[in-house]
Parts: structure tokens; C-alpha cells; sequence
């Protein structure tokens, strides 16, 4: 097991090596002197050769490529050219809200989804399995930022029982930050009405994100549960005589579990991508609305970091699942 | 002494009119090994699909299958059998569910009809994991099923058959997915188990060979309906009904010249009328398309059902 | 062929295939089915956020235009955007998945982390990415998506030549000194067809998703176009009042998105019953 989970380690490095390498060469593309947009419009050539050497625009293009490596591995992502701030720190601050959101909608994807494809599966063609698939369509097909307009419509506007926007209602103000994650942080300094209010907010974008996921999960429980059916083992199972319920539920889910884990690695990724329209439309202070910014202002030094950051995030989570998948099933670690 | 399986005049029908067992009965006593043989298509896996209350959807069983006493074919007495009712099944490859431990499953199954707790079953299990001679009876139990041979794992599945203490096992050729060496060895293995427990035996088979190494009797199975049946000696020394007699000329250890039965095994959904072999029979008569000819008793605890014994009985 | 025919057994399908034809009759015919044409670029002040009616049957926008024309408009851009980008991204990937199934060693490995460099990131972060790099708007969108795009089909051919490679008719053609190129165009590219079709189908789908999120964050289509995505976004401010005016465009994307999905399910279905939905 050890050696499976160190050669998946080592089979994700490539790919993010190649995505640093990738976002060097797309800073270093974009049209225009960096050292211009660093100095501002009315710079001296004498001014812009001294940026220049300062930060080193002026050395072969191996060794920028080199610098900016050990930058990367180092935390050190630049400066935002619109806030002037590292854009490390900033994203430190904003990465928990996202974060937040997206474990709340995979947390409501994953608990809704698996139990409405199992059910789904053990009834076969009956009224629930029809409803199911219906979902599992339609959840794909509808566009994230215009359910999450719709739902606002109803919830926030017409009936007034759920929050418009944010992470929590002005007055209450914030929790003291430890980790960033207002559920945790609102328990951490004791205050409960904090909570509430955070858990409320979370509810709209949280149900809007992970829409898409839980119609992935459940169809992809449904046909993995039909599939164990149809198996020998669960004809020897009942012959043997397993309790019906517990065949159900606990055997056959097993096996069909294994699908529905590799789903939830590509499901992160989707709701990381799913995050910026949501958080655009709840004024959610997240990753997203920071990516937004950037690109409307043409910060792609903070574009580029956000990429990054996002890629890191990903890959850890793939090699997560992985190593869940091998626990849950022991022949996957054989391959 | 009263059969311990008495299955009577047993129908399935599919779903859709196949029919594929018309009218079985087969008696099983305490402590006898039956053997139940025919070739693919025979219904034989149906009969032990009935027995054991896992008929496919839309099928419909007739009939009564007496197991100590009580109509199995009843889904509550049929629920309280199962821990009666050993099951050898046929492929240990696919029997067993890949994600879970051999003692995890076996211990489910132990957990609903055994009597005891978990340290009563895990010392029992033990012990017959050591009657079947698996390896490391210890390290077995937390092992995964791929990581077991394929004659360890058919050993593993009677190991689980045993676990409930039956009084009868159901096998399903549990040997032909096996190489002829492990074979012998898991035959030899069943045959020492049923004795040493007083254990009854119902045993499907195609294999002659198999059936005269174990089996005390036989039914032969043709086309959903019995043959004939009796002692395996008598059967396979002085076979009654043609169907059987040219099964055996089959037989490579038995043919002078290796002969085939002309024709093939009747599709379920469109069976001859009257006895069933009789378009392939050498003896066939004129009334043998017209009547179906019932099983009946003859000396020395045998049964035959063909329409012309006597023509049958002077070869 | 017989693939067709598997495919109309199947309700669902067929309901999908009717929606995606009938999107593509109304983005054919648009100027001529749209009853206020101009839209599309003029603005009626006067008639601005009135809601619908028998003479706008969806209502108008803030600008006074019909919203029931600018729908049907959009269609063409929606599906015109899709299918462009759908095509480039084959372009590219299929030739590179072509080549690392057919190949071992380091072309095959080095093409597929190549690939996997771009699968890194989710699409719409990469696409954000690639698309500051040209001046925003619809046609970098297009780029940045197919740019985004392409390793989904990269790797779906691969996985096909993969197994075709090992298939007894291609050892048959390379034994009777067939050229590796004949072999790949004439015999295994059909073969992959159907897999290749069906991620088609799908990505068309997708693609009409994602370039709707451009619109909307304002990264994509630019005003004055009937662009979905682009008039939730403008209808935003508008509401609770002006119901209308988010709600049809998102109407319109749910069902020409659902009708490629459904197209695509029932495609993968008759292609090869046994991949059924239990794989992407």
C-alpha cells in the first residue's frame, strides 16, 4: 500500500511540473514589456532598465525560467500588479472561502447523491429510478450562475428565507481568524448565532455548486449498484443467505463505490471551475471573485498564481482519491 | 426413515413460458450423497436455483420441495432453512465479493444463522478452515479473495457451507473450474467431510466420473424431467433408459468406439411432446411422441421413466 | 448505422436528437423566425423591462429589445461558438491521440504528460488563464476553450487506438506490409469514430455551458450580441422585478444543453451497449 500511494505521488509530479513550466511561458507571452506594465506609462528608458535588472527581465530566458521555478517552490508567486501585495497573501486570504464552499457543496453532493442512486438502482425502472435519472440530466444541463440567479429569485427575494449574499450578515461581524473557515472559527470563539448565520449562507451557493456533482454521483452509484447486482457473488450471497438489507446496502455498495470515488476526484474540479460563476453571483470573497478581478484587470500575475495554486489543490485531491479507491477496493493497488 | 430432501413433482417456468423443469422428484436420505447428472441444458442449475430460493425474476416454481419436514418452496420457510442448507457454489473466482475479507464474509453469513458470538464463530470458522486444509488458517481470514488459489478458494467456500452447521450441502459442480489434480483433491475433500459429519449431499455433475467417485445415487436429468434413478453402481453397470446408455457410450473410459448421441438437447421453449428424448432415442415407438411417460418405481430402489422398459431393460 | 437504429428505440435519445435538430432549424432560419430581427443591435427605450406580453412573448430587456428575438438569435451564436470550438479542439486532439496510441516510448509518453499538463488545472480556470493572454472577448474565448478542450478528445483516442492496436485485423494489415499511415486513416480512425462522436457530442454541450459562464462573468461575448450568457448577466440588476428577462435566456441554454447530453448518453449507448453510463 505504501509503495502504491508513493508511485501515485510520484506519477502527479510531471504533470505539475509541466503546469509551472506552462505558466512561465504564458507570463512571458503575454503581449506588451512586462517591465512596462511593471513601471507604468510614463517611465524613462532609464527607469525601465533599471526595473529591468532589477527584477532580472534582462537575463537569458533559461535562467528566468530557472528563477521563477525556485520563486514557485518557495511560496513566492509575485505581486499583484493591481494590488501591489504579494499575490500569496492574497490568496491565503481567500483560498478557506472557497475551500468552504466547495467541501460544503461536495459534503451535500456526495450525501444526497450516493443514497438517491442506490435507491434509484434498487428500484429499478420504478417511479424513484425515473426521477433519478431525470435529475441526473437535468442537473447537468442547467447553467450554474442561472440556477443560482433563479434560486436567489425565490429564496432571497420573494421569501426572504435565506440570505442574498456573503459569508455572513454585516452586523454580526467576523469571527477571530484561525483557519479561515467561518463554520470552524464561529465554534472556535464560542459564537453560536455566528454560526447559524455562516451555515445560512452557505446554503444557496452551497445547494447551486453542488447541483452538478450530485447528479454525477448519483447516476454514477445508480449504474455501478445495477452493475454489482447483476453479479455472481451477490447470487452466492443470497444463496448463502445474506440479509436482504444488508446485501443492499452494505455489500453491494462496496463495489460500486469504487466508480463513485474516481468521480468525486474529477468532481473537485468541477466545482472548483463551478466556484467562480457561483461566487460571482453570491459575492462570495473566494478564489473565484479574485480570479474575476484579475482577469478584468489584466493581473495575470495573479491569474497565473491562482492557476497554480488551483492545479496543486487538484492534484492532491486525485491523489487522495486514488489512495481512498485502493483502500476501498485492495486489487486497485495491484496495477 | 423419512427423507431428509423430497423434492415432488417440482415446474419452474421462466418468465416469458420457458419451461424448465416439468415434474421433478428426487429423494435424498440422511447422510446419502445424491448425484444429480445431465448435460447443459437439462435444468439442472434450476434445480438447485429453486432449492435455494434464488430463482431469477418472474420465475415460477410449482410443486414441493419437503426439506426436514418442511415446503422450502415457501419464502419463510424458506429464509429459515438457509442456515440448514449448505451451498458449494460452482466458480470460486466469481462467488466471492472482491472488496471484502474471507472471514468478513463468511462471519456475515455465520452472524444471521449461527448460534453464538463473533468469538464463537471466529474459533468454529478456525477449526474449518483446518478441516479443508487451507493453509495458515489465521492469516486466511484477513485475507482478500484474489489472494487465494482457485482451489483454496473452493476450499474456502466449503468451509463456509459447513460454517452453519447444515444437515444438507447443495453442490454445483463446484470442481470445473478446477485443474484435475485439485480436483481429486477437493472430491476427496468433500467426500471425507459429508461422511465424517453424517452430512447429506445433493450434487450436480455432467461428469460420470466424478458422479461413480462419490455419489451413492444418481438421477439422471434430461430436458427438465427424470430419467431414471437409483443406486450409482446399478445405474452405471446396468443403465435402464436409453438416454443413459448413450450418455455412458459417451464416455471415454467406457466407449469401445467413442459414439455421439444424434441431435441435440431441446430448446426450453420448444420441447417435444410426449417423452422428451424421443426424437434422439434408437428405441423410439410410434405412442412415445404421444404420452409422457411417468417415473415409475422398479426393484432394488431404482426409477425409470421411459414408455418401453421392457425394450429398454433387454439390451 | 445500426447504431441509428438503437439509438430511435430509445425515447430519450430521440427527445434529445428532436431538441438539437429543432435548436439548429431555429439557428438556420433566426433572422427569419425572430419577429424583431434588429434587436439583435437596436435598443427601443421606450418599450424597456415590460413584461411578457402576446407581442413579447418573453418580454423586454432594459434596452426595450424583444427578448423572445434575442433568444432565438442567440441560438446561432450559442451553436456557432460550440461547434467551432468542438472542431478545433478535434483538430488538435485526435491527431495527438492518434499518435501516442500508435507509438510507444517517448513520443507516446511524452504527447500523454503533455496532455496531462492540461488536464491539470479545471477548464475554466485554464480558459480564464489562456484568455487574458489575447484582448477579451468572444473570439479569445473560443481559443482559450478549445486550447482547453482538446486533451479530452486526445485522450479518448488514444484509449481507442490503444485497444485497436491490439485488435487481430491490425496485426493482420501490418503483416501484409500495409503502411502505418494507411492503417491509422483507413481503419483505425473509423474504428475510433463512435468514441470520438460521442466526446463530441458531449463537449458540444459543455462547450455552450462554459462559453454561457464567459458571457456571463464578461469574459466572453461582448454587448450588443443576444449572447445567453451575457443577458443573465445584464438582467441581474433587474430583478425581483424583471423576472423575464434572466429567466428565458437560462430557459433556452438548460434545454439546448440537455438535448446534447441526452444525444450524447443515447450515442454511447447504441455505440456499445457495453460502456453504457458506468464510464465517462
Amino acid at each position: 500500500m505504501l509503495r502504491y500511494i508513493a508511485r501515485r505521488i510520484a506519477l502527479a509530479l510531471p504533470a505539475l511540473f509541466g503546469l509551472v513550466v506552462l505558466t512561465f511561458i504564458l507570463s512571458r507571452v503575454i503581449p506588451g514589456d512586462p517591465a512596462a506594465t511593471l513601471a507604468g506609462d510614463s517611465a524613462t528608458p532609464a527607469q525601465l532598465a533599471d526595473i529591468r535588472a532589477r527584477y532580472g527581465l534582462d537575463r537569458p530566458i533559461m535562467e528566468q525560467a530557472w528563477v521563477h521555478m525556485r520563486q514557485v517552490l518557495s511560496g513566492d508567486l509575485g505581486n499583484s500588479i493591481f494590488s501591489g501585495r504579494p499575490v500569496a497573501e492574497d490568496i491565503a486570504r481567500r483560498l478557506p472561502a472557497t475551500l468552504e464552499l466547495t467541501f460544503v457543496a461536495l459534503l451535500i453532493a456526495t450525501c444526497l447523491g450516493i443514497p438517491l442512486g442506490l435507491v434509484a438502482a434498487l428500484n429499478h425502472n420504478g417511479p424513484i429510478d425515473h426521477l433519478v435519472r431525470v435529475l441526473s440530466v437535468g442537473g447537468l444541463a442547467v447553467a450554474s450562475f442561472w440556477l443560482a440567479i433563479m434560486l436567489q429569485l425565490q429564496f432571497s427575494m420573494e421569501w426572504d428565507v435565506l440570505p442574498l449574499r456573503g459569508r455572513m450578515d454585516v452586523p454580526l461581524g467576523m469571527p477571530a481568524r484561525v483557519t479561515g473557515f467561518l463554520l470552524i472559527d464561529t465554534l472556535l470563539a464560542g459564537r453560536g448565532d455566528m454560526f447559524v448565520d455562516a451555515l445560512r449562507h452557505l446554503v444557496l451557493p452551497g445547494v447551486t455548486l453542488a447541483l452538478p456533482g450530485l447528479a454525477t454521483i448519483a447516476r454514477f452509484t445508480r449504474s455501478g449498484v445495477l452493475e454489482a447486482l447483476q453479479k455472481d457473488y451477490v447470487l452466492y450471497a443470497r444463496a448463502a443467505g445474506y440479509g436482504r438489507f444488508r446485501l443492499a446496502t452494505i455489500f453491494v455498495l462496496r463495489n460500486a463505490i469504487t466508480v463513485t470515488v474516481t468521480q468525486i476526484g474529477l468532481l473537485f474540479g468541477a466545482l472548483i471551475s463551478g466556484a467562480v460563476a457561483i461566487e460571482a453571483v453570491f459575492d462570495w470573497p473566494g478564489l473565484g471573485t479574485y480570479a474575476v478581478q484579475a482577469i478584468l484587470s489584466a493581473d495575470y500575475k495573479a491569474l497565473l498564481a491562482v492557476t497554480l495554486v488551483v492545479g496543486v489543490i487538484y492534484a492532491v485531491v486525485n491523489v487522495l482519491v486514488d489512495i481512498a479507491q485502493a483502500m476501498i477496493d485492495p486489487r486497485v493497488a495491484l496495477q | 426413515m423419512s427423507p431428509l430432501l423430497d423434492i415432488q413433482s417440482l415446474r419452474v417456468d421462466m418468465r416469458g413460458g420457458a419451461q424448465i423443469l416439468d415434474g421433478v422428484s428426487i429423494s435424498v436420505a440422511p447422510g446419502q450423497i445424491m448425484g444429480v447428472v445431465g448435460e447443459s441444458g437439462c435444468g439442472k442449475s434450476t434445480l438447485l436455483r429453486a432449492m435455494l430460493g434464488i430463482l431469477p425474476k418472474g420465475a415460477t416454481a410449482r410443486g414441493r420441495v419437503m426439506f426436514e419436514g418442511r415446503d422450502i418452496l415457501a419464502p419463510a420457510a424458506m429464509a429459515r432453512a438457509r442456515g440448514r442448507i449448505g451451498f458449494v457454489p460452482q466458480d470460486p473466482y466469481l462467488s466471492l465479493n472482491p472488496t471484502f475479507r474471507a472471514g468478513d464474509q463468511i462471519f456475515e453469513i455465520m452472524r444471521r444463522h449461527a448460534a453464538g458470538g463473533h468469538a464463537a464463530h471466529r474459533e468454529k470458522l478456525l477449526e474449518l478452515f483446518r478441516a479443508v486444509q487451507l493453509p495458515d488458517p489465521e492469516a486466511a481470514l484477513r485475507k482478500y479473495p484474489h489472494e487465494f488459489s482457485g482451489g483454496q478458494r473452493q476450499r474456502l467456500l466449503i468451509a463456509a457451507a459447513l460454517s452453519c452447521e447444515p444437515s444438507l450441502v447443495v453442490a454445483d459442480e463446484p470442481t470445473t473450474a478446477l485443474d484435475v489434480t485439485t480436483q481429486r483433491e477437493i472430491l476427496g475433500l468433500l467426500r471425507e467431510i459429508t461422511r465424517a459429519r453424517g452430512l447429506s449431499m445433493l450434487f450436480v455433475t455432467h461428469d460420470f466420473g466424478v458422479l461413480a467417485s462419490l455419489c451413492d445415487a444418481v438421477s439422471v436429468l434430461y430436458a427438465g424431467r427424470v430419467a431414471e434413478a437409483g443406486a450409482t453402481r446399478a445405474v452405471l453397470d446396468r443403465p435402464a433408459h436409453p438416454y443413459t446408455r448413450l450418455l455412458l457410450a459417451c464416455h471415454p473410459d467406457r466407449a469401445v468406439e467413442l459414439a455421439g448421441i444424434p441431435g441435440t438437447v431441446p430448446p426450453a421453449t420448444a420441447q417435444p411432446s410426449g417423452c422428451r428424448f424421443h426424437p434422439r432415442c434408437p428405441q423410439a415407438q410410434a405412442d412415445c411422441a404421444v404420452a409422457v411417460p411417468p417415473l415409475l418405481a422398479l426393484p432394488e430402489g431404482r426409477a425409470l421413466a421411459c414408455g418401453h422398459p421392457e425394450a429398454a431393460l433387454v439390451q | 448505422m445500426t447504431a441509428l437504429r438503437h439509438l430511435m428505440r430509445d425515447p430519450v435519445a430521440a427527445f434529445g436528437l428532436l431538441l438539437v435538430l429543432f435548436a439548429l432549424f431555429v439557428a438556420a432560419f433566426a433572422p427569419w423566425l425572430a419577429p424583431f430581427p434588429d434587436d439583435a443591435f437596436e435598443s427601443n427605450i421606450m418599450q424597456r423591462l415590460r413584461p411578457p406580453s402576446r407581442e413579447f412573448l418573453f418580454g423586454t430587456d432594459n434596452l426595450g429589445r424583444d427578448i423572445f428575438s434575442r433568444v432565438i438569435l442567440g441560438t446561432r451564436s450559442a451553436l456557432l461558438v460550440a461547434v467551432s470550438v468542438v472542431l478545433a479542439a478535434m483538430m488538435i486532439g485526435v491527431p495527438i491521440g492518434l499518435l501516442a496510441g500508435w507509438r510507444d516510448g517517448w513520443v507516446s509518453e511524452g504527447l500523454m504528460r503533455f496532455t496531462d499538463v492540461f488536464l491539470a488545472v479545471p477548464q475554466l480556470i485554464l480558459a480564464l488563464a489562456l484568455g487574458q493572454l489575447l484582448a477579451p472577448g468572444i473570439f479569445t474565448a473560443m481559443v482559450a476553450l478549445a486550447l482547453t478542450y482538446w486533451p479530452f478528445f486526445a485522450r479518448t483516442v488514444f484509449a481507442e487506438t490503444r485497444r485497436l492496436r491490439g485488435a487481430l485485423f491490425v496485426d493482420a494489415l501490418a503483416g501484409i506490409g500495409a503502411h502505418p499511415a494507411r492503417i491509422l486513416f483507413l481503419h483505425v480512425l473509423p474504428n475510433a469514430a463512435p468514441a470520438v462522436l460521442v466526446r463530441a457530442t458531449i463537449g458540444m454541450g459543455f462547450t455552450i455551458l462554459t462559453a454561457a459562464i464567459l458571457g456571463f462573468l464578461g469574459v466572453g461575448a461582448t454587448p450588443p450580441t443576444p449572447d445567453w450568457g451575457l443577458a443573465v448577466a445584464e438582467a441581474r440588476q433587474h430583478l425581483p422585478d424583471a423576472w423575464w428577462f434572466a429567466t428565458f435566456p437560462g430557459l433556452a441554454i438548460l434545454f439546448l444543453v440537455l438535448g446534447f447530453n441526452l444525444l450524447g448518453d443515447g450515442l454511447r449507448d447504441a455505440a456499445d451497449p457495453r460502456l453504457r453510463r458506468s464510464r465517462h
